[in-house]
């Protein structure tokens, strides 16, 4: 039996997984998948917590409702791969042999990357919302909140899911406004980027939301240090920020076991060719979500359409067949902006997210670079096109390559 | 892209002044960017300019946080040689691509 190996059961392991098994003799092919952690967590239903919108139970279910009944599971933390040697050490001393491996072992927040965040206002005022425990403690912090200065950091690229900090203040001016004190409450942006966005039409357009919203805008803001005992956030330029409550996404960095591997860059992200998404080092690895260095967005939607080239490419690979299939970057996000409205971008690696409408041209039903009750919906229906068909590894009505019909250059 | 002429040499430089061939490149250059965006160079400066350049011509990507790590400056002295643009700044005048923040 020959067989294939898939580190981690987020996403993209999970979604890998069901496409191969769909795919490949089983009498041919022993297919196994590792994971430490036995919960799975619909991860772009955590911006939703601390508004109240979700609760813990809309975004957990067990790994194993996801996973085809034929397939090996192993629930263990890995130490380490060995390309040269077709090895996977687990934790323990267990060793795996694979004649195939896609790495998926995804992104992880590091905290404690920055001098005074993981201190003593840790889950008092100042929070992430990209674990659950954060999402809750900080809806916990809004139930009582009378008013102040709430921030919301990004003190690094790359990170997990680019415009969610952008949709958390959208929803914070909602949310305040609904509560009768958004006039009391100062709505911060700090970034360390030049502006709300990298690509330039997408930064106009949403920088104008965050106008229209009252939203300051604190841009090319690197931070430095937080200071608990005055609550101010400061940058390396010597610059400052007062907060009462702190959002923050922290440092994001890929697992440690890639660092131990040897296969990662300085932060950890595993160096992938990002055409093809095979490792740079060794021809019988893969990599996908992420866990991989290649310039684009670590999101969900990233991995999906990146699925669909891996698929092409490792089945290729496995039949001794050139690699063929490429993957553009493809990225397609919706931004909740509040008031039941949303918007939408659809970019890749060479062309920013333009204006127009998605994904039928001239006719939508979403409007990209547009702010519309549609495109909020669109979100809405995600969470069960998550769960249902993206998981389950089957078709969805989008092309992995992303289409310039539809789009205006502007 | 359009050619340009910086200290008496001909280079090719992208819309937004950064040069298309880090070959190209010379301490002249460097010192006449350098100046038009305020700053003069001094050895400490060339230190980074250098490293930079090797760690590009290994294919690296590079980080305010890469930079900071490297043992030859910290984000803070990074900060000091290069205000106000301490990657942007100083990969202008070392001669390689505008870094990407991968979005």
């Amino acid at each position: 039996m020959k067989k294939l190996l898939i580190l981690g059961a987020g996403t993209a392991g999970t979604m890998m997984l069901n496409k191969l098994y769909n795919e490949l003799e089983r009498e041919e092919w022993e297919i196994t998948i590792v994971d430490q952690f036995k919960t799975h967590y619909y991860q772009p239903g955590f911006l939703f917590i601390p508004f109240g919108i979700y609760s813990k139970q809309d975004v957990i279910k067990p790994k194993y409702d996801f996973f085809p009944p034929g397939a090996n599971v192993i629930f263990s933390p890995i130490d380490k791969i060995v390309g040269e040697e077709n090895k996977v050490y687990l934790e323990g001393g267990k060793v795996l042999n694979y004649d195939f491996l896609i790495i998926a072992t995804g992104t992880q927040t590091r905290p404690g990357e920055t001098e005074g965040l993981k201190d003593k206002l840790w889950y008092k005022d100042i929070f992430d919302f990209y674990t659950v425990e954060g999402a809750m403690a900080l809806h916990q912090r809004f139930k009582d909140f009378e008013g102040g200065d709430l921030v919301m950091c990004i003190p690094e690229v790359p990170y997990k899911c680019p415009v969610a900090p952008l949709e958390f203040v959208f929803l914070a001016d909602a949310y305040f406004t609904g509560k009768g004190i958004r006039d009391k409450v100062n709505i911060k942006f700090v970034t360390l980027m030049s502006g709300v966005f990298t690509k330039p039409v997408a930064t106009k357009v949403l920088g104008g939301i965050m106008e229209e919203k009252n939203i300051e805008v604190i841009s090319d803001f690197y931070l430095s240090h937080i200071d608990n005992e005055n609550k101010k956030i400061f940058s390396y330029d010597e610059r400052e920020v007062s907060f009462d409550i702190l959002t923050i996404v922290p440092v994001n960095m890929g697992s440690e076991m890639v660092a131990r591997s040897g296969m990662g860059d300085d932060m950890n992200f595993v160096k992938t060719d990002k055409y093809t998404l095979q490792s740079e080092q060794f021809e019988n690895i893969f990599v996908i979500g992420d866990a991989a260095n290649f310039p684009t967005s670590k999101a969900g939607s990233v991995a999906h359409f990146a699925g669909e080239i891996l698929f092409e490419n490792i089945l290729s690979a496995m039949e001794g067949r050139p690699l063929q299939a490429k993957f553009d970057g493809h990225a397609n996000c919706y931004i909740e902006t509040g008031f039941g409205k949303g918007a939408l971008i659809d970019f890749n690696y060479d062309t920013e997210p333009l204006p127009g409408t998605f994904p039928l041209p001239g006719i939508g039903p979403f409007g990209l670079l547009k702010n519309t009750k549609m495109n909020h919906y669109g979100k809405v229906m995600f969470r069960w096109i998550y769960w249902h068909i993206l998981l389950k590894g089957k078709e969805l009505p989008i092309e992995a390559d992303m289409s310039m019909a539809g789009k205006k250059r502007v | 892209m359009a050619v340009k002429t910086i200290a008496g040499v001909q280079v090719n430089v992208s819309d937004d002044g950064y040069l298309e061939d880090m070959d190209q490149w010379n301490e002249d250059i460097a010192k006449e960017i350098a100046s038009g965006l305020g700053i003069e160079l001094t050895d400490e400066h060339f230190k980074v300019l250098n490293y930079l350049r090797e760690k590009t011509k290994e294919g690296a990507s590079l980080s305010i946080r890469s930079v900071g790590k490297s043992g030859i400056v910290d984000v803070k002295g990074l900060y000091k040689l290069f205000p106000k643009g301490p990657l942007k700044f100083s990969s202008k005048i070392a001669g390689i691509p505008k870094p990407t923040s991968c979005i």
